[in-house]
């Protein structure tokens, strides 16, 4: 289609501009925020960057803020580990659980496959006083596991893969028993590679949910050794009477950002690839 | 390689059987097209052999074993599926080796086979490409060689042309009787194109509803058809059935658009008098004299195909409707007269009820 309309053209950049401009300004704000001394952001707000980034963020990531009790570099290690075990365990998890459901016949088949369809509709927080009261009673109150385990099952992950195995014609199974290999070789050798990109885009999703998991980390974690980010920033608020230190909660929600931005960046290009197509 | 033994096979899915007892003797080396429409049950058949669906009851033996509870790849037999099923994330080299690699296969070995694989199938500058990089033609050659290499004892072919272009399809025959002929391997091949059937096979087995309506050569089945069934599927455009009375004495046809048509053999006494079905191929009426027409045809409409002419009408009282194919082009008005004779060599008797042909009672 040719178009030759410089007032629509201008209209529709106009409006894109504005958009950007809507997202990046409190990104801006941060960012400036971050790079003052808590008493010029106090008196009167800056709007262009000044001299204390590399003071601020150094402060953040090694000594923490007072109050807090632990540095957002920990914290931010606690997140990494958070949302990588929770991403590389849901995509586990059901990877082999739409293996299950799609590729062999048992008893019950579609009853298991509905009662996970059906947690679907449950989220986090309406099972979360259960939730707390097994995972305190296995002893996972502040630790690792107690973060990761409760999130690892995935009904979204699960069926998203049934659908995908769905599509997987079923000759290549047949071809592959002809050729001598077993359900395990199938799960590796066949389906394993060809679910790459539809791995690749979960992987952002799934990272992107893991880093910003709030509420349940806030409940498990009573240690500020196993504090996430997230609860990191929110503590740094709780100050009271005090001054908050905003030079320093600015600086740590700029870090914050950092990893899930880097995930897309990195990972766009097989993120669209696995939403858009389908390797056959 | 090895003969391939089907003794009374069925197969039922839940309560619905589809396979209703088939028999069949394949000798070694030999190529045996199981031929018949959608829905027949010959890809079932095949896949009975293949392991890919278990038996219900009957024995299906390769070489002198009988297999029906071996796993696919313990029968030592290799298919080609009509999707190709090639690995799709695999390069050309791999998808033909990786079956050897299961089995453990020096890597030597699984070099050396695969490049003569590919020698043969004209794919050595494609080998290190991925399926859909490739044109169907070739990704059907890819799903050949990867039967190859396994050097198995049977080949299974479940409509591998079905999804070829019309000029690609008579290519690939020809390259799959070539290469039957360079190996000799047994062969059993599923498809519903009766060109395939005949051009490829050295035996066809014609499927109808679960039954093998009819095993024979592709020249058998096509002069002497077993059934009704067959009759129509085999040929095209499909044969004339025209419904006739026997004379008393079974030496003639009783209708009121024939006269004086000589029946194959002298005589179907049996039949004497009986309702039958009379059986002519488009291809075998030949224009004659006026004086020695046994019908006389009234055009409806034409095609011209070029090196032959179909021409469509009606004869007798009740305009029983006929085609017919004539060598070369012939331009034919609307209800032109055609004055036609049919050798008695080339006509088919069948029973009205049964279907099934009547022999004879001199051949």
């Amino acid at each position: 289609m040719v178009e030759h309309r410089p007032w629509l053209t201008f209209l529709t950049h106009a409006m894109l501009l504005l958009g950007m401009g809507i997202i990046i300004f409190p990104i801006y704000v941060t960012f400036v925020a971050s790079t003052h001394t808590v008493e010029e952001i106090a008196t009167r707000f800056p709007l262009l960057p000044g001299s204390h980034l590399v003071e601020n963020y150094i402060k953040a990531l090694s000594l923490g803020p007072r109050d807090v009790g632990t540095t957002v570099g920990q914290m931010m290690l606690n997140s990494l580990i958070m949302a990588l075990g929770i991403t590389f365990g849901k995509i586990t998890i059901s990877l082999l659980a739409a293996f299950a459901i799609v590729y062999f016949r048992f008893r019950f088949r579609l009853f298991f496959f509905w009662l996970i369809f059906i947690t679907l509709m449950l989220p986090v927080e309406v099972r979360i006083l259960p939730t707390y009261k097994v995972a305190a009673d296995l002893k996972l109150l502040n630790s690792y596991t107690g973060l990761i385990l409760p999130l690892i099952a995935s009904a979204t992950a699960t069926f998203l893969f049934r659908q995908f195995f769905m599509t997987v014609p079923d000759e290549l199974c047949e071809a592959l028993r002809i050729d001598g290999g077993g359900p395990i070789r199938f799960f590796f050798d066949i389906l394993l590679p060809m679910s790459r990109t539809s791995i690749a885009a979960l992987f952002v999703i799934l990272f992107i949910y893991g880093w910003n998991q709030y509420l349940w980390p806030l409940l498990i974690t009573s240690q500020e050794s196993y504090y996430t980010v997230l609860i990191g920033i929110k503590r740094m608020l709780d100050v009271g009477e005090g001054q908050a230190e905003w030079h320093i909660i600015m600086a740590s929600t700029m870090l914050a950002m950092i990893p899930p931005v880097l995930v897309v960046v990195f990972m766009q290009k097989q993120f669209i690839r696995g939403m858009t197509e389908t390797e056959k | 390689m090895a003969q391939v033994i089907l003794k009374n096979v069925t197969k039922k899915f839940g309560k619905t059987e589809v396979i209703h007892g088939v028999t069949c003797d394949i000798r070694d080396g030999e190529f045996v097209v199981i031929l018949g429409p959608s829905g027949c049950g010959k890809s079932t058949l095949l896949r009975m052999v293949a392991g890919l669906e278990e038996v219900t009851t009957g024995d299906v033996l390769i070489g002198d074993r009988v297999v029906n509870r071996l796993e696919p790849a313990e029968r030592d037999i290799a298919m080609v599926f009509q999707n190709y099923a090639l690995y799709p994330h695999m390069t050309v080299y791999n998808n033909m080796a990786y079956g050897l690699k299961i089995r453990g296969m020096d890597k030597k070995e699984i070099e050396d086979r695969v490049l003569r694989a590919a020698r043969i199938l004209e794919l050595s500058e494609l080998l290190q490409r991925k399926p859909r990089e490739l044109s169907g033609g070739q990704r059907q050659r890819v799903a050949m060689g990867r039967c190859i290499v396994r050097q198995p004892k049977v080949f299974l072919f479940d409509e591998p042309l079905s999804n070829l272009d019309a000029k690609l399809r008579v290519q690939m025959r020809l390259e799959i009787r070539k290469l039957h002929e360079d190996l000799k391997v047994t062969s059993i091949f599923v498809t519903h194109d009766q060109v395939e059937a005949m051009t490829l096979g050295d035996r066809l087995v014609v499927m109808d509803q679960g039954y093998a309506a009819q095993i024979g050569t592709p020249l058998e089945v096509y002069e002497k058809p077993a059934s009704t069934f067959v009759a129509g599927f085999i040929g095209s455009p499909s044969m004339n059935f025209l419904a006739v009375r026997l004379s008393a004495d079974g030496r003639r046809v009783e209708h009121s658009g024939i006269t004086g048509l000589a029946l194959p053999g002298a005589e179907f006494t049996s039949h004497g008098g009986q309702e039958v079905v009379l059986g002519i191929r488009p291809e075998h009426f030949e224009f004659t004299p006026e004086a020695e027409a046994v019908m006389r045809l009234h055009v409806d409409h034409s095609e011209i195909l070029g090196a032959d002419t179909l021409v469509y009408g009606h004869f007798g009282e009740d305009e029983t409707s006929l085609t017919i194919r004539l060598p070369a082009v012939h331009h034919l008005e609307k209800n032109t007269v055609l004055p036609l004779r049919a050798l008695s060599k080339n006509l088919h008797l069948f029973e009205k009820e049964s279907g099934n042909r009547i022999p004879s009672s001199m051949s």
